[in-house]
């Protein structure tokens, strides 16, 4: 087990690196570091002075990717994609286009991010869970039908029609909750409210439809059939033979997902004011704020592959015919 | 389902009473809060590096520069805010003698202005000002997450010397200053103090650079109350240089405590903790969700103003007159990126006044029989009222001067741009992007600027004709006619057949943006004229300006103060974007408008000025280098327990002159908030009959 | 009037999808075992319906595909000049849509701007009030004839399409078996009939904030929506495909190299990697305006390019389904059996592997069509969407966004790209469903 985690943290590194060198490229076939720098003075009285010297404290002034002026290893280490990559392995990401420590600013928005994130995941997996087991109990009822029918129009809508939506009435009309904005401590508990609920109703539809197939599948098996036989009542079965089997897959398909519930949610956020990593990324892509990109960019790879590695670990603890090597 | 609903109601009823939407904490009940919102984290909080409206808002409350604008009276006018008298200046020619104060500008070599400051001001309380806090060991410092948790704070006297140490910061090789290229000009021995700065950096490129080890010729301290700034030649736009935060006290001992190593990497700067000695001092600072002031403790170098302009009486603005500034303790910022949301929370009485969107501006606002703006009947019947005042900005599209097709001074060119000028009606621009909030322009220079004409006397004769006393835009015909004498009759280019098309450059990307650039391309099919809007980022649209790869460009621009010199500037030859690097994007060039630009830009304002910024305007209107566009009308909507709000376009302390009736606030808010519970409990009956009739059909089933 | 006919790249693409599509038709339609789930398909109600409304939008979206661009009056030298505006089929069939529009807002219906206006009234006294419409139910003389108008079109329009329905599906019974097609098809030309009848006098779903009429926005969003989601898969396809079926197949280092590249692709936030490869695009498209006609020629390639960014992204799930599929076929005997006899390991890919995966492929594709079509609106949300220009469900819906705070509230904008996006949406979900339920031998049909 141990050595099989060292040998998959030892696969990342290359794939991380690849990630780096793709958003390096991307991002700097877009700009130059003149852009960043003309971006960041803003429009108003801004000489070429002013940009040069921009460039030079930001470490902005070397050549991309080989600096030919240099010698021996200095060829690679003295250019901006060695200096601003190396220490983002060690997770220090150094300081935004804004002059701010993007390490604390990360640490701080998680928070948010998670606050709204967490319940969102886990009320809605209970949501889900239950609402595909009632359309698997009432199988081939008008219940079912309609349930079924529910889901698609629920799926068919866009994500951004919940939120405009649930804002204007829960907010707008009936005065429930804050239109938008943040709290500390339990007075969060408000503001993350309404993004929850719509979080979680934006995803019935075609979360509750997957798990009802598992469901369904489960149910026809031989052993679900030789439960019934022996007498059990519809719900029991359901309860402690399906729902138990079906366990597998659905924590499979959802393990992978728990890590990236760090990086937040990009519309939630920046509809509802959360200053979590969401919003974060969202006004680093508008500002082109490259140091913020990549360091979003890189978190994000290093949380989804560590999502890999929790999948195959509770591939082993639900199932241990499943073996690590 | 069900627990949710649970939860949610307990969680509701337990956190506020009867405001369940309240965004603010409940501590804040009952206290004199003033809750407004910014829109975009403010980039820097420094005063020698900031300039933008959004960074004012926050540091023209926080820094005391030595002169601000009057709040009360118009036009505006500049007062002593630190200082303690308007400056006395005295004029030296080039061998050092003194002038008097009417000598002609090109005799002067030298203005000296000498300021003296008000004895015992005092700094906002900082661990700054704390010797120890000085010397802070890397153990010292783990405990540190933002200012607040160092324990100690003091304070100490404001004086002349740390005026002085601002200025020279201004040339500071680490800091970004836009208006360091316009002051190198002006104030003497700053351009070498710069380079000397420069040298020392590279010298000693780790250590603290300490400003005060080199000499500035043109800055010097007299006493402990009183300093004097010596510029080149004439220019009596200084003064108003002196109103901004560039020119505010700076203590040593804030950069001093800064740069002690570990103090960056926990945000903790001059960018994002300011060290000021005006009315406020920044108390929070989470740029991602709310900044706070609150009231400087030492500040009691001011009183609300007790004579203003003649209708302000009667609506009760001078009712504070003579109390001690400012008046309401503390004013939260909170973040707030969405319109709607803001908006909305206003309505709520969760923010007591707010600047209004376009599309929200037809729920407030009426435009009255006589033309002025009013609020709506539903908003006056929550008592929110309006005040109005044209901004000292320019909306304008540019053309570029330097494109073959479009721009030039010839005969051709000249005709096409006013054909296009007739075509676009920015009249039907305002009614519809900005619901009336503003007024379009003749020329470059805004209302309520020295040099602008009122009525048709200043209506741009190309565009308007007057009639019956009114301007009004030329009609439609008369831009075809011009488009056929510049040789496109229907918008086709007569000699090779094609079809004219023109491209205009905007970094419209945006929400909402879509419909602007509709709305222009309808513009220019009334005349036929094929319009390409080629919309970029920011970047690029930057980029192509720089370049002159334009045809037509959207852009504005903000007065640094009011006066006509900061608008003709734009269209200045030498400011030409392309060759010079400068501010006239349009890269116009006129000869005759450029000598008169110099004669006129450091004259004093009187009928000589005017007659020569006439013949200016009457130049650009023939040229017709831009759209004019037209002037941006600031709104301010305020709730009934809000006073003294009066529109000020240029001074942006005016925080301190308002007061919130907090006991008002209240009741209303109480009022208009009143959660409404039947969707509450028609889904708590839906789900519980829901449950009865699955656990019965349930039950039915394992009968049967 | 001479025209031009103008392919624009998504043209292109379209019309070869088009092309691919027939073919693939006729070569199911010769194979009996291929026919097999189609005709599952063709036996569900509701499948059929989605079709038929599906079939709907597709004809809006190739009538709207059909580019030109018409000649000039007034051409002084005898050669033909043709205007730089690319009009489309639909747009010419929808003139009076397109051409007539109003100043501002106004409502569904509506014979007055939705936001009042100063006048000069008959005794030269400004006064306030709300002008009439331009062009929306203009020959009315006053609003008290409009609700008898309004029937009386709609009836007469609708009763035309009624009949024209009846009559279809009375020419083609011997076909339409289906009893819910044949209440399907008279329904909806009954709609058509009616919007038809009514839209030629009214705004019937408003105008925006420009005064363009909105219905016209919204069967115009259609072919975006269209394109985005059918084109994007023309990328995806092969890359999934071969990638996935070869890493599968060869295993070894093929396998590795594969797998290296998507676990890069995919663990690099979507939205992220999109916003990147959007702005590179738009760069290169800003800095060469000389490759570009037209503006429509732009707007067009930066859509296409879209796609192709959407299908970079996307490809790397359905690549993984492939891998893992093909590990599993190549255990099969008679695979081992090929191997054996020496056959080439290309044309095992193509004459075995491929064949059998294939069902997964089509499942994945119709199941990918309504995701790509709700996340155009998402990137145009985050400005990394379509050229502004463009009209699509997304920039409606970003603009309709702000009109939510206007009061009276204008919610006819938001609720046109709702309801359009949602019919589509829905019925391609529907007949998604359908597929799937015919092709995945994993379901248990009972």
């Amino acid at each position: 087990m141990i050595a099989y985690l060292i040998r998959r943290i030892f696969y990342a590194l290359p794939i991380l690196i690849g990630v780096n060198l793709l958003t390096f490229a991307l991002f700097f076939v877009v700009n130059t570091p003149d852009d960043m720098a003309r971006m960041q003075l803003g429009i108003k009285r801004v000489t070429p002075e002013a940009i040069e010297k921009w460039k030079e404290q930001r470490g902005y002034d070397k050549p991309l990717l080989l600096n030919s002026a240099a010698s021996g290893t200095d060829k690679m280490t003295e250019t901006i994609f060695w200096q601003k990559s190396a220490s983002m392995f060690v997770f220090d990401f150094g300081y935004a286009d804004d002059g701010r420590n993007i390490s604390r600013e990360i640490a701080a928005r998680m928070g948010p991010s998670l606050a709204i994130a967490l319940p969102t995941f886990l009320i809605g997996l209970i949501a889900y869970v239950s609402f595909a087991l009632l359309m698997t109990l009432f199988r081939g009822t008008a219940l079912d039908i309609a349930g079924v029918a529910l889901c698609v129009v629920l799926m068919s809508i866009s994500g951004l029609f919940y939120i405009i939506g649930g804002q204007f009435l829960v907010s707008k009309l009936w005065h429930w909750v804050p239109i938008s904005g943040y709290g500390e401590g339990a007075d969060a508990l408000r503001f993350v409210l309404l993004p929850v609920l719509i979080g979680v109703v934006s995803g019935i539809g075609s979360s509750s439809r997957w798990y009802r197939t598992i469901f369904l599948e489960e149910r026809s098996r031989d052993y679900v059939r030789t439960a019934r036989a022996k007498g059990l009542s519809e719900l029991r079965v359901l309860f402690t033979h399906v729902l138990k089997n079906a366990m597998i897959p659905i924590l499979t398909g959802v393990v992978v997902v728990i890590p990236l519930l760090f990086m937040g949610s990009l519309l939630t956020e920046s509809f509802f004011g959360i200053p979590g990593l969401g919003s974060y990324t969202i006004d680093a892509i508008n500002a082109q704020d490259f140091s913020v990109v990549r360091a979003m960019v890189f978190l994000g790879s290093v949380l989804y592959i560590a999502g890999l590695i929790l999948t195959d670990i509770s591939y082993t603890l639900v199932d241990p015919r499943v073996r690590l090597s | 389902m069900k627990s949710i609903l649970a939860v949610l109601v307990s969680v509701l009823l337990a956190a506020c009473g009867g405001q369940w939407n309240n965004p603010y904490p409940a501590g804040d009940a009952g206290q004199a809060i003033f809750y407004t919102a910014f829109t975009e984290r403010p980039k820097h909080l420094d005063p020698a590096q900031a300039y933008s409206e959004n960074e004012y808002e926050l540091l023209a409350n926080i820094y005391a520069p030595p002169l601000q604008y009057h709040y009360l009276k118009r036009p505006y006018q500049l007062v002593p805010l630190a200082a303690r008298e308007m400056p006395e200046v005295r004029y030296y020619d080039a061998q050092q003698r003194l002038l008097s104060a009417d000598a002609p500008s090109q005799t002067v070599a030298f203005s000296v202005y000498e300021i003296h400051i008000k004895p015992g001001m005092r700094y906002q309380p900082h661990p700054a000002f704390v010797p120890e806090n000085l010397h802070l060991s890397e153990a010292a410092l783990r405990p540190v997450h933002t200012l607040a948790d160092f324990a100690h704070t003091a304070s100490r006297t404001v004086t002349a010397a740390d005026y002085v140490y601002q200025i020279k910061r201004l040339v500071h090789p680490q800091l970004h200053t836009p208006i360091a290229g316009v002051m190198s000009e002006y104030i003497v021995g700053l351009k070498d103090y710069a380079a000397e700065l420069q040298q020392a950096v590279k010298a000693h490129p780790a250590g603290f650079l300490d400003l005060n080890a080199y000499a500035l010729p043109g800055v010097e301290v007299v006493d402990d109350t009183a300093y004097r700034v010596t510029i080149h030649g004439k220019y009596p736009q200084f003064t108003y240089w002196l109103a901004m935060p560039f020119f505010a006290p700076m203590p040593q001992e804030a950069e001093r405590f800064y740069a002690q190593p570990g103090m960056q990497e926990r945000n903790l700067s001059l960018d994002w903790w300011p060290v000021g000695s005006g009315p406020y001092y920044l108390s929070e600072n989470d740029p991602n969700r709310r900044m706070v002031l609150r009231r400087n403790p030492h500040y009691q170098s001011e009183t609300y103003p007790v004579e203003g302009e003649p209708g302000d009486a009667a609506t009760g603005l001078l009712a504070d007159a003579g109390k001690p500034l400012p008046l309401i303790d503390q004013v939260v910022f909170s973040l707030e990126k969405e319109t709607i949301p803001y908006w909305n929370k206003f309505l709520q009485g969760y923010y007591d006044a707010s600047g209004i969107s376009s599309d929200s501006f037809d729920q407030a606002v009426q435009v009255g029989v006589s033309g002025e703006a009013n609020v709506t009947d539903a908003m006056r019947a929550q008592g929110i009222s309006l005040s109005t005042a044209v901004a000292t900005s320019t909306m304008y599209t540019g053309f570029n001067w330097l494109d073959p097709a479009i721009g030039g001074s010839s005969e051709r060119a000249t005709k096409l741009r006013r054909a296009i000028a007739i075509a676009v009606d920015f009249e039907e621009f305002v009614s519809i992007f900005a619901n009336g909030r503003g007024i379009s322009a003749q020329s470059p220079i805004p209302p309520g600027i020295f040099g602008y004409r009122e009525g048709c006397a200043g209506r741009d004769t190309y565009v308007y004709d007057c009639v019956n006393g009114e301007i009004r835009r030329k009609p439609v015909a008369e831009a075809q006619r011009l488009l056929a004498e510049a040789g496109y009759p229907n918008g086709v280019d007569a000699k090779t057949g094609q079809p004219l098309v023109i491209h205009l450059d905007t970094t419209a990307n945006g929400v909402g943006n879509k419909s602007r650039l509709d709305w222009m391309r309808k513009q220019f099919d009334k005349i036929g004229v094929q319009l390409d809007v080629r919309s970029t980022d920011y970047n690029r649209f930057q980029d192509k300006i720089r370049r002159g790869d334009t045809q037509m460009f959207y852009f504005g621009w903000n007065a640094d103060y009011p006066d006509p010199e900061n608008f003709l500037f734009l269209l200045y030859g030498p400011q030409g974007k392309v060759k010079f690097g400068g501010e006239n994007a349009a890269n116009y060039s006129n000869p005759e408008y450029d000598q008169l630009f110099m004669q006129m830009k450091n004259m004093e304002n009187g009928p000589a000025r005017q007659a020569i910024i006439d013949r200016m305007q009457e130049i650009l209107r023939h040229d017709s280098p831009w759209l004019w566009g037209f002037h941006p009308k600031n709104y301010v909507l305020q709730h009934a327990w809000l006073h003294n709000v009066k529109p000020n376009i240029m001074a942006n302390n005016k925080l301190k002159y308002w007061r919130v009736d907090v006991q008002q606030r209240e009741a209303l808010r109480q009022q208009w908030n009143q959660p409404a519970g039947w969707p509450l409990a028609l889904s708590a009956a839906l789900v519980l009959l829901s449950c009865i009739w699955l656990w019965r059909v349930l039950q039915r089933r394992e009968e049967g | 009037m001479s025209f031009i006919p103008v392919i624009l790249w998504s043209d292109a693409l379209v019309f070869l999808l088009l092309a691919a599509g027939i073919i693939a038709a006729r070569y199911i339609r010769r194979h009996e075992h291929l026919r097999l789930p189609w005709r599952r398909v063709a036996q569900s109600g509701v499948a059929m319906v989605s079709l038929l409304v599906l079939a709907l939008f597709t004809t809006i979206g190739l009538l709207d595909t059909l580019h030109f661009r018409t000649a000039l009056p007034q051409s002084s030298s005898g050669e033909k000049i043709y205007s730089p505006e690319v009009l489309s089929v639909l747009d010419k069939g929808l003139e009076p849509l397109r051409t007539q529009t109003e100043k501002t807002y106004s409502a569904p219906f509506a014979l007055q701007l939705y936001a009042r206006e100063s006048v000069t009234d008959e005794a030269g006294q400004i006064v306030r009030e709300f002008p009439r419409l331009q062009y929306g139910g203009a020959h009315l003389a006053d609003e008290s004839q409009r609700t008898a108008d309004v029937l009386q079109r709609g009836l007469i329009g609708a009763l035309g399409g009624l009949i024209a329905g009846v009559l279809l599906v009375w020419l083609l019974r011997a076909r339409l078996q289906l009893r819910s097609l044949r209440v399907a098809v008279p329904a909806v030309t009954m709609l058509i009939g009616m919007v038809a009848s009514l839209a030629a006098v009214y705004h019937v779903l408003g105008t925006d904030k420009v005064g363009q009429d909105v219905l016209y926005l919204s069967l115009k969003s259609i072919r975006t929506g269209l394109i985005i989601g059918t084109v994007t898969t023309l990328v995806t396809l092969p890359l999934a495909l071969f990638l996935g079926v070869a890493a599968g197949y060869f295993r070894g280092w093929v396998d590795d190299v594969i797998q290296y590249i998507y676990t890069v692709l995919s663990s690099i936030p979507s939205v992220l990697l999109i916003a990147a490869a959007v702005l590179m695009m738009q760069v290169t498209i800003d800095t060469h305006p000389d490759w570009f006609e037209t503006s429509a020629a732009r707007a067009d390639l930066r859509l296409v390019a879209l796609c192709f960014i959407l299908g970079l992204t996307s490809w790397t799930g359905l690549c993984r389904l492939l891998r893992g599929e093909a590990l599993k076929l190549r255990e099969l005997e008679y695979i081992q059996a090929a191997q054996a006899f020496g056959v080439s390991s290309l044309r095992i890919l193509t004459r075995h592997i491929m064949p059998n995966v294939m069902h997964i492929v089509l499942i994945a594709l119709v199941m990918d069509f309504s995701a790509l079509v709700l996340a155009e609106a998402v990137l145009s949300y985050v400005g990394v969407g379509v050229d502004p220009s463009m009209i699509s469900f997304g920039t409606m819906i970003n603009a309709a966004r702000l009109e939510m705070g206007r009061e009276p509230m204008v919610w006819w904008a938001l609720a046109a790209a709702f309801g359009f996006m949602l019919i589509l949406v829905l019925a391609a979900n529907l007949f998604a469903d359908a597929v799937r339920d015919a092709f995945d031998p994993r379901l248990n049909r009972s």
